[in-house]
């Protein structure tokens, strides 16, 4: 598939602004945050920043965007439906948690509730996400059980890398938080692993023999219907050469999980704790860019088979 | 919106019929949709620098090519029709967002509703046949109608109330009907030529059906052996011209 920047924006930009919400929730819910009365409203303003980023990167992507209001209306069978509703009424419990916290105070039962449901909210919004790929029964590669596990993982990952880096900026003790995201990145790291091993192994979905209709034949093309680019090959039949693919797995391991976690460990024992988290979380995002890509990129979709693609 | 409506027996289900013993893979089928949906309905069906290095546009149906080996029907030249398929359980549309993508009930044809797409083209990404393609000039997503607006049309003589890919195809190779009744003529010949599904593994249930190529048998005749017209030279000579000619 295709990996288009406002997808690829979309994914990972709400993945770090609504796993940050998410564990501002927990932290202002157990008192592990700073109880200044800015700190609260700023770190959630930080968090939707990222995330209505991601949320206006991915209109980019609509042919019709000044229809977009009507993606909101098909939540019934629709996950992309779904999550542009969760994605809107996130922001109800997050500027709840976020004025609670100016006018109740940080310690305050309501803002508690509002913390914990704009949290809930927001991974609920992931989840969506993650969804609408998830349930495409055309591409393998996402049409599996490890698709929503990893978007809430890596939500929750960079959302603790992003919480480090607020509690370093805001003068509050990040060590709670530079150990979550340092566990959260291993576990992120065998997760992905998992996954390129299931991708990797998995049997394709259809034969071509069984694509045109005739069993227990081997078919290959002989004519294409065309001998330049159309618009099924162009969004479907998008194909990575094996060997950038092998150099991008590995900057994903490196700089999407293993350094970050390595700086939020250096971080979590002291040491320059602010920069640590500032390029922890600048490698993460960089890194997840790089992971989202491949997810689109190596996602092969049935309908290549027609093309005569492997799938 | 985008919820399927609930299968009814006996429900009328328009589709096509694919013979692909007899597909001779002219394209008229593909030429005659684009001329009548480009005026039609879904129109224009853009190309996009159509006397350029690259040309690209927009098709509702794309014929293939294949080499086949083994199966029931040997090795031979498979010509291959692709269209949408007009499924009973068409994830393209539940997928749509906005109700844009729809499925009728009344006839199960699907189609997508110009005026209210919002062109995020994840109905295609749910389509595992390629069936939909992208109008980048409108900027919304188009689809073979089944020429909802041939069929049903009156101001048309009564013959011509079919597809034009279905009207157009020389060796008649495709036919268009109703599949929910299992008595109508293209249901008696499904049922006739064994009629299949594509991918029935991914379980969008499609209304349109291809019927598999037969195995050609060429009839040969006897084959004649060379005479010989007596004994001695000449008669070997001649012999030997006619087995020559004979190759």
């Amino acid at each position: 598939m295709t990996p288009s920047a406002s997808v690829l924006l979309l994914t990972t930009l709400t993945g770090f602004g609504y796993g940050l919400l998410a564990w501002l929730g927990v932290f202002g819910a157990a008192r592990g945050l700073p109880q200044q009365p800015w700190f609260g409203p700023l770190a959630i303003g930080f968090a939707l920043a990222f995330a209505s980023a991601g949320l206006l990167a991915s209109t980019l992507h609509l042919g019709r965007p000044e229809r977009a209001w009507r993606a909101f209306s098909q939540w019934r069978s629709s996950w992309l439906s779904r999550e542009g509703v969760a994605a809107v009424l996130t922001y109800l419990p997050a500027l709840a948690f976020a004025a609670f916290w100016w006018f109740d105070g940080p310690g305050a039962g309501t803002t508690l509730v509002a913390g914990l449901a704009a949290g809930a909210m927001g991974m609920i919004t992931v989840a969506c996400t993650a969804m609408i790929y998830a349930s495409l029964k055309p591409v393998r590669h996402w049409n599996n059980a490890h698709t929503l596990p990893d978007y809430l993982l890596f939500a929750l990952y960079s959302g603790a890398l992003l919480l480090m880096l607020a509690l370093a900026l805001g003068g509050g003790d990040l060590k709670g938080a530079a150990l979550l995201a340092a566990v959260l990145g291993l576990l992120g790291l065998v997760a992905k692993l998992a996954y390129w091993r299931h991708v990797d192994h998995a049997a394709p979905l259809a034969t071509l023999g069984s694509a045109i209709g005739i069993r227990g034949a081997t078919a290959r093309p002989l004519d294409k219907p065309h001998f330049t680019q159309n618009y099924i090959l162009r969004e479907m039949g998008f194909q990575v050469a094996r060997k950038h693919a092998t150099r991008l797995r590995k900057i994903v391991i490196v700089c999407a999980f293993l350094a970050p976690t390595l700086l939020a460990l250096a971080a979590a024992f002291g040491l320059w704790p602010a920069a640590m988290a500032f390029v922890a979380v600048i490698l993460a995002a960089c890194g997840l860019l790089a992971e989202r890509w491949l997810f689109f990129a190596q996602a092969v979709h049935v309908a290549a088979l027609y093309y005569g693609h492997e799938v | 919106m985008t919820s399927l409506p609930q299968p009814a027996p006996g429900a009328t289900k328009l589709g096509l019929v694919i013979d692909l013993d007899t597909c001779v893979g002219c394209h008229a089928c593909a030429v005659s949709c684009k001329e009548w949906n480009h005026g039609g309905a879904s129109g224009p069906l853009p190309d996009y620098d159509s006397r350029g290095a690259n040309p690209d546009g927009l098709w509702f149906n794309r014929i293939h090519s294949y080499e086949t080996e083994g199966g029931a029907c040997g090795s031979r030249t498979v010509n291959f029709p692709r269209s949408c398929l007009h499924c009973e359980e068409p994830q393209c549309v539940t997928v749509c967002p906005t109700g844009a993508s729809y499925k009728r009930a009344e006839d199960g044809i699907v189609l997508v509703n110009p005026d209210i797409c919002i062109g995020c083209k994840l109905c295609s990404w749910a389509c595992p046949y390629g069936a939909r393609e992208f109008d980048e000039d409108e900027s919304i997503m188009k689809k073979c109608t089944l020429c909802v607006d041939r069929i049903y049309n009156e101001t048309l003589p009564e013959a011509e109330r079919e597809p034009a890919c279905v009207a157009s195809c020389p060796s008649r190779a495709r036919h268009f009907g109703d599949l929910g009744d299992p008595n109508s003529a293209v249901s008696l010949l499904v049922l006739a030529r064994g009629g299949v599904e594509l991918m029935p593994e991914l379980g969008y249930k499609p209304t349109n059906r291809y019927l598999p190529p037969r195995k050609a048998v060429v009839p040969t005749g006897p084959v004649e052996k060379p005479l010989r017209a007596g004994t001695g030279f000449s008669a070997s000579l001649l012999s030997l011209v006619d087995r020559v000619l004979s190759r």
